[in-house]
């Protein structure tokens, strides 16, 4: 009786704790976050819903989605629109702070073909950092006051960078830390979630409509859409960062956009762009 | 309202439709309470009070806070506040209230929006 | 100052392809400023291309070309390494001129 009991106890106990671990596994399987199948997932969605798109292409927005669009745009790459910020960029680069320290002394390879590293996980921070951000602090260590984050001087500084940088292919790292794999997933979330009176997410438009038009407009894929950033877009006449989009997107679905550079944003550019690893840097991309 | 509706249906039901004495006699008094209660139904509206307007702005403007705090406002939402706060500035405070109203209706909204956002978003992942 | 004027002229055959991309504000008058205060119109009013003291091309502007304006079209009778003069003219009187080799 008494062995019994101990017995039956044990059991009790076995199968509790199977049940336990069961359960556990089955909570903790969803909840922790696995990039690389998201991206593995993300791109065989794209590719597959467009399987007559060169998988490179994709970075090229709604040109890869449009035949005469492609045609036009690339007569226009020829002589692009862009080329004044560009220019201007390069100036800038190059033009010492007034300590006579330059951009190139705050980055790796003195700044030059590195754009496809960005954003990057700053673990002594623990946050997100993106390339407009690295390029205010370069500026506020060196004595220098910050660029507006939307217009135009920050949008030729990057354009300069994303042109050093064309070709490379987008190298985004998430550190095997549990505050990056957090801004990953926050990130993953503001890009599905809906938001605005219109009730858009980014999804609806740009994974469940690519190639259809909104209003005028031909929707892009999501897949690659950071790699043509920054981009001059012949409805603003003049160059914009990835802030300037992302803000202008949230108010298009009446939505209050969020301050430039806040964590929502940094995370859903941190996100996107990882998803885009293995395609092309694009930048400066001319779009509508 | 219905009151009066079903009243009508019961008369054309039991074939009195076609008015005779009583019938008229009753049909009039029916348009009176139904007048009577359509007056009273739109007295506050047509006499919103500053008060008035100043309990509708803060409730929508509570609404929208709450909304900020979860990162989901809508222009809507600013728009009409805006909207009220001029209406009321020029000293109507019946489109004031109107507007400060909408505008909680709308905060409100967006609240729910970002509420049933934090799980649903998940229905829309690629996997 | 660098000029206001990009532009590649390329012969192919006896058919030569000119494209241009012109720096200016080209303001129709109509937009207003951060402070609530209309800019006043600034465009380009007349835009000439001239090969061999002749006009190949000559367009006369208004408010309706956007900023920054492109500009694309072909001629004949132009050789490789012949000169392409462009010059354009604003409605505040101001004018730039470059002159490029046809390729």
């Amino acid at each position: 009786m008494h062995v019994r009991t101990i017995l039956a106890s044990a059991a009790a106990a076995l199968a509790t704790a199977v049940l336990a671990c069961v359960a556990a596994s089955a909570i903790a399987a969803p909840d922790r976050p696995d990039p690389v199948a998201d991206a593995k997932a993300f791109q065989n969605f794209f590719a597959k819903k467009f399987p007559k798109v060169k998988y490179e292409d994709f970075v090229n927005g709604p040109y890869s989605m449009n035949e005469d669009l492609h045609r036009q745009w690339e007569e226009k790459e020829q002589f692009p629109p862009y080329e004044f910020a560009l220019e201007a960029g390069k100036e800038m680069f190059a033009t010492p702070f007034k300590n006579g320290k330059t951009y190139a002394d705050c980055f790796p390879n003195k700044g030059i073909g590195i754009r496809q590293n960005y954003p990057t996980f700053d673990e002594k921070e623990g946050k997100v950092i993106t390339l407009e951000l690295a390029l205010n602090r370069c500026r506020e260590a060196n004595g220098e006051a910050p660029y507006s984050y939307v217009k135009d001087e920050m949008a030729a500084l990057t354009a300069y960078m994303a042109f050093t940088s064309r070709g490379n292919k987008m190298d985004i790292k998430i550190p095997n830390d549990p505050r990056a794999l957090a801004a990953y997933e926050n990130g993953k979330r503001y890009f599905y979630t809906r938001r605005g009176q219109l009730n858009f997410s980014c999804a609806t438009c740009h994974v469940q409509s690519p190639g259809e038009r909104i209003r005028a407009e031909i929707l892009a894929p999501a897949l690659g859409i950071m790699n043509a950033m920054p981009i001059y877009r012949s409805e603003w006449s003049s160059m914009g960062t990835t802030s300037r989009r992302f803000m202008t997107c949230n108010s298009q679905t009446r939505a209050v956009p969020l301050e430039p550079q806040s964590d929502e944003y940094r995370d859903v550019e941190y996100f996107l762009s990882y998803v885009a690893n293995g395609l092309p840097i694009s930048g400066p991309g001319a779009r509508p | 309202m219905s009151m009066i509706r079903t009243r009508g249906i019961a008369l054309v039901q039991s074939g009195n439709w076609f008015p005779g004495k009583t019938v008229l006699k009753s049909n009039i008094r029916n348009l009176v309470l139904a007048t009577v209660l359509l007056m009273a139904g739109a007295w506050p509206a047509l006499a919103a009070s500053e008060a008035d307007y100043k309990a509708a702005f803060a409730a929508a403007e509570a609404a929208q806070k709450q909304a900020d705090g979860l990162r989901n406002k809508w222009t809507t939402t600013e728009a009409q506040l805006a909207a009220a706060k001029k209406a009321a500035g020029a000293g109507d405070f019946d489109a004031a209230t109107t507007a400060a109203r909408e505008a909680e209706a709308l905060a409100k909204a967006s609240i729910f929006q970002a509420t049933s956002e934090k799980e649903r978003w998940k229905d829309m992942e690629i996997r | 100052m660098a000029s206001t004027i990009r532009v590649r002229a390329t012969a192919n055959g006896d058919t030569t392809e000119v494209q241009a991309l012109i720096q200016h504000p080209m303001d129709t008058g109509f937009v207003k400023d951060a402070q609530g205060q209309i800019i006043p119109p600034h465009f380009i009013q007349q835009l000439t291309f001239e090969h061999n003291g002749k006009a190949v091309f000559l367009a006369n502007w208004g408010t309706a070309v956007s900023k920054d304006p492109y500009v694309k079209f072909s001629f004949k009778g132009a050789s490789k390494g012949d000169d392409l003069k462009i010059s354009w003219v604003d409605n505040k009187g101001a004018t730039d001129t470059t002159t490029a080799k046809i390729q």
